[in-house]
């Protein structure tokens, strides 16, 4: 462990956090004002080019520094971090984001135009390979794009490249397989790429049913696609078994890395017979979700699939890296290499832990997501789980995630997967201390005894009370435009 | 483990309150798929983290770059990163909790209202991967909504291959055809176009400013073209240029896709913003997150995403995109910069994108060996140039000089490319004195 290493915390590790009421500007029936609402102006555009090529006015908020940044100020104090508390969100890994990765992508070295040649970005280039490498080997694969600017992308990239290696050699398959558990986008990214979507049943413990896979599987299966462990938390014990019955039909076998956060140190999809896997490196390696992203999920494929991947790869040549595209690239899923300061903050993450560190992240936080499950008093219907757990509420999920609200924590994933009823779905990650996983349970535990009547009236603690959800989609208005048009 | 949270004790009770002696027991993982390698990665300080990437990142030369061809870099105000990386909002994820969630909705719900006031169409999602992801979403739209059966898109044959690729993999599921449509004198050859458009066109894609740098004189005969076989117009542009430019909306673009990441989000490797707008009528046929403004309890404007059933997670197979996680905190420095800016300030920066590259080609112009720009018309931030001996024997040139050219391949000719914005024109003077001392018959 490195030299610096801050030390452990001592014996106690502290209280329960103090209660919680967010910050709230109100009056007149609203919060913070918009800031169109605070000082709108209308300039003539005068310009030197001709008027038939320009817009006669542009209206938009007008303010002064001070005020922009009193604005912006006040909408991140009415929001919720996890520097402000613990976000449980299931398959969302939200943990503790590192502060030095800020610096480290603010450094003038990352500053670099995509379109410099290759011996001008040779920075650039070295980082790109030392990651591609370093995620090859978690991945236990041969080879790794990098480019995908998010999961839901690197799925897609992956169907894309099954399909380019299906049809160059010769065979037409038209279905891919996904698991009712699996995660809303295995679904849509298979229909995008123009795929026949086929479901595949649970079994009663949460798992892949075998014989119904055996059924399903034939000359057209494209793919597989596969959480492991799934979206309950369960490993799926039969994975070698899966493998040979998926290719054994010729298809192959996609791993959605969602929950890559409970193997590192452990397991590698490429051992288990995956053929092509993402990475969600703002889940996994801790890159800020940023309020829904910028993410990045790189694809990781089997020798076989590497000719098939996105251009450009980066290599290694004597003494430098370069560019290259793969013999039967399927071209490219964005325009650059995704969304960079995500690849730097995520390999910086990934050296600052090691090995070591890398396994013990995955050890508490299946550590952490089992502790937290044994001290809840909902139902876990399904186990053993990894890093994240499916909880079944005996109220309305969603009245339970508002309630959880003010005791001042996010409450999890609610209502999903199906497979559970009323399903609270669970995962703490390993950055939460035994104390704030004491408050969550708490939390739940306050919740499971109010009165399941009670619980619509909540949240109280926060700047919005409970909102309205099929008004904003009956009448929606989707701009200040919208909202003046209204008032008029 | 650099960000532990349990003493040994804590640890030990935890153990003991799940009845396991070590976490690895928890593991539910069959030996034969157990990994008992390693990865060869040494933990390390921070400090030593970031000498060892800082010294990797280093490796790339200091340059000024000239460079544009799809990312931009303007001058980004420092309030911009000092409240964007407010840990409240860098931190945070999707608003699946409104109630605790309002201050990244509203950000968000200003920033589609940006996009708005800047295409005039009437709706905007909060945003896409990059302007190519964009258009891609865009074709998906157009098949979607089309009422004939049209399936071949149309682009110009200006269009960077980076973009048509993606462009390609978006449409590849669908069994949508991507069809060029040629250009003439450095803009859409519309007499061309007109030959080429027909019942079998789902949508119609032009750039304003295209990849020359030019902004198309003539884009209502465009949009005309395409209403006339009832196919979408789709237009290209960035969230600056439209600061001065027409609104699409006027001249009968359907849909607007680019790039907002020139607002907010300096050059960073090609890190894109994409910008997705359309007409009301394509509201529940929009790929991406929405935020819309509601009620809460209370009776006070309250936000909250909106009309979820057409994405993934609600959806599934039968979703408008299986976009998940996108540039949300991209779409919220891009806000920001734009109030920082004001409108006069959005205007005139985009002017500066205009006069910029007018001054540097006029004195490109008046040195021996080159000509610019090759194409007449208005130019925004870029412009190609002639150059008498091999274009890429000048960009070797002024590389010695500290400066990053690059070359295009225009319609088979090898052209120097040349981009001035704000963060570079001071440097032009540089530019002028490398290419003064490469003559043409050197």
């Amino acid at each position: 462990m490195s030299q610096d290493q801050r030390e452990r915390p001592d014996e106690s590790g502290g209280a329960s956090d103090p209660p919680h009421q967010q910050t709230r500007w109100y009056a007149g029936g609203q919060y913070e004002p918009l800031l169109s609402e605070k000082r709108s102006r209308t300039v003539a555009v005068e310009s030197s080019l001709p008027d038939d090529l320009t817009r006669d006015e542009l209206t938009l908020p007008a303010l002064a520094e001070p005020e922009v940044s009193r604005h912006y100020t006040r909408l991140s104090q009415m929001n919720f971090g996890i520097e402000s508390g613990s976000i449980p969100l299931g398959s969302c890994t939200m943990k503790y984001n590192p502060s030095f990765t800020e610096d480290v992508a603010a450094h003038r070295g990352t500053r670099v135009h995509p379109l410099r040649a290759d011996a001008d970005k040779q920075g650039v280039l070295h980082l790109l390979y030392e990651l591609q490498e370093t995620l090859a080997a978690v991945g236990g694969m041969d080879a790794v794009t990098l480019q995908p600017p998010a999961g839901a992308a690197g799925e897609f990239t992956g169907i894309q490249v099954a399909k380019a290696y299906h049809e160059a050699n010769g065979s037409d398959r038209s279905e891919v397989i996904v698991p009712e558990s699996a995660h809303g986008t295995n679904f849509a990214s298979a229909a995008m790429a123009g795929y026949d979507v086929v479901e595949l049943p649970s079994n009663e413990n949460g798992r892949v049913e075998v014989d119904a896979l055996e059924a399903a599987v034939g000359t057209d299966t494209a793919l597989l696609m596969l959480t492991n462990p799934n979206t309950l938390g369960l490993f799926e014990r039969s994975i070698e078994e899966i493998a040979a019955i998926v290719h054994d039909a010729g298809g192959l076998l996609y791993y959605d890395g969602a929950n890559l956060n409970s193997l590192l140190g452990k397991a590698r999809p490429g051992d288990m017979g995956f053929d092509i896997m993402h990475f969600n490196l703002h889940k996994t390696f801790a890159t800020p979700h940023g309020g829904g992203g910028p993410g990045q999920g790189p694809i990781g494929v089997v020798a076989d699939l590497a000719p098939f991947l996105p251009t450009p790869q980066v290599r290694e040549t004597d003494g430098g890296y370069e560019t290259y595209e793969p013999a039967h690239s399927i071209g490219r899923v964005h325009e650059f290499v995704g969304n960079w300061l995500v690849l730097v903050k995520a390999y910086a993450y990934i050296l600052r832990h090691g090995d070591e560190g890398l396994e013990t992240v995955s050890e508490t936080a299946v550590l952490n997501a089992n502790y937290l499950a044994s001290r809840i008093e909902y139902d876990v219907p399904y186990g053993p789980f990894h890093h994240e757990f499916v909880a079944s509420a005996d109220a309305d999920a969603g009245d339970v995630a508002k309630a959880m609200l003010d005791h001042g924590v996010h409450p999890p994933t609610t209502k999903w997967p199906e497979i559970v009823d009323e399903a609270l779905m669970t995962e703490p990650t390993e950055t939460e201390s035994k104390a704030r996983l004491d408050d969550l349970a708490a939390a739940f535990n306050a919740v499971a005894a109010t009165d399941p009547a009670a619980l619509a009236e909540t949240p109280t603690t926060t700047t919005a009370r409970r909102i309205d959800q099929a008004s904003a989609a009956r009448n929606p208005r989707l701009s200040w435009h919208a909202l003046d048009a209204e008032s008029e | 483990m650099p960000y532990a949270t349990h003493s040994d004790a804590e640890r030990s009770a935890m153990l003991d309150a799940v009845g396991v002696a070590d976490p690895d027991d928890l593991f539910d993982i069959p030996e034969s798929v157990r990994f008992d390698g390693d990865y060869g990665i040494e933990a390390r300080s921070e400090r030593a983290t970031r000498g060892a990437v800082e010294g990797i990142l280093d490796e790339s030369p200091d340059l000024t770059e000239f460079l544009g061809g799809g990312h931009y870099d303007h001058y980004v105000p420092s309030v911009v990163d000092h409240l964007s990386l407010r840990s409240e909002f860098l931190t945070s994820y999707t608003q699946y909790q409104p109630e605790i969630t309002q201050g990244f909705l509203q950000a968000l719900f200003e920033f589609q209202s940006l996009v708005v006031e800047l295409t005039g169409l009437g709706v905007a999602n909060c945003s896409m991967y990059d302007r190519a992801t964009a258009l891609g979403e865009a074709a998906l739209l157009a098949d979607r909504v089309r009422a004939a059966s049209g399936e071949t898109v149309l682009v110009p044959d200006d269009l960077p291959v980076r973009v048509r690729s993606v462009l390609e993999n978006y449409a590849d599921g669908p069994g949508i055809a991507v069809d060029t449509y040629p250009t003439a004198g450095g803009t859409v050859d519309v007499d061309a176009l007109a030959d080429r458009v027909d019942d079998d066109t789902s949508m119609v894609y032009a750039a304003t400013p295209n990849a020359r740098g030019v902004l198309e004189p003539d884009l209502d005969a465009v949009g005309d073209l395409a209403a006339d076989h009832d196919a979408l117009f789709c237009v290209g542009s960035d969230a600056v240029a439209l600061s001065v430019l027409e609104p699409p909306a006027t001249y009968g673009a359907d849909v607007v896709v680019g790039d907002a990441g020139v607002l907010g989000l300096p050059t960073t490797y090609g890190m894109g913003l994409g910008l997705f707008a359309c007409r009301e009528a394509f509201l529940r046929q929009v790929p991406g997150r929405l935020v819309g403004a509601s009620e809460d309890d209370a009776g006070n404007r309250a936000y909250t995403l909106t009309l979820q059933t057409r994405e993934q997670h609600i959806r599934r197979e039968r979703a408008t995109s299986n976009i998940c996680t996108n540039q949300a905190w991209l779409a919220l420095r891009a806000a920001i910069h734009a109030a920082w800016l004001g409108p006069g300030g959005l205007v005139d920066l985009a002017e500066e994108c205009v006069t910029g590259i007018a001054e540097t080609c006029e004195r490109i112009d008046a040195l021996d060996g080159f000509a610019a720009p090759v194409y007449d018309g208005h130019h925004f931030r870029e412009a190609l140039v002639d150059t008498d001996a091999p274009a890429a024997d000048v960009v070797d040139h002024c590389r010695h000089a500290g400066l990053a050219l690059r070359t295009v391949d225009d319609g088979g000719t090898e052209r120097l490319a040349v981009c001035v914005t704000d963060t570079n024109r001071e440097r032009v003077d540089e530019l002028i004195d490398a290419l003064a001392g490469y003559g043409g018959d050197a």
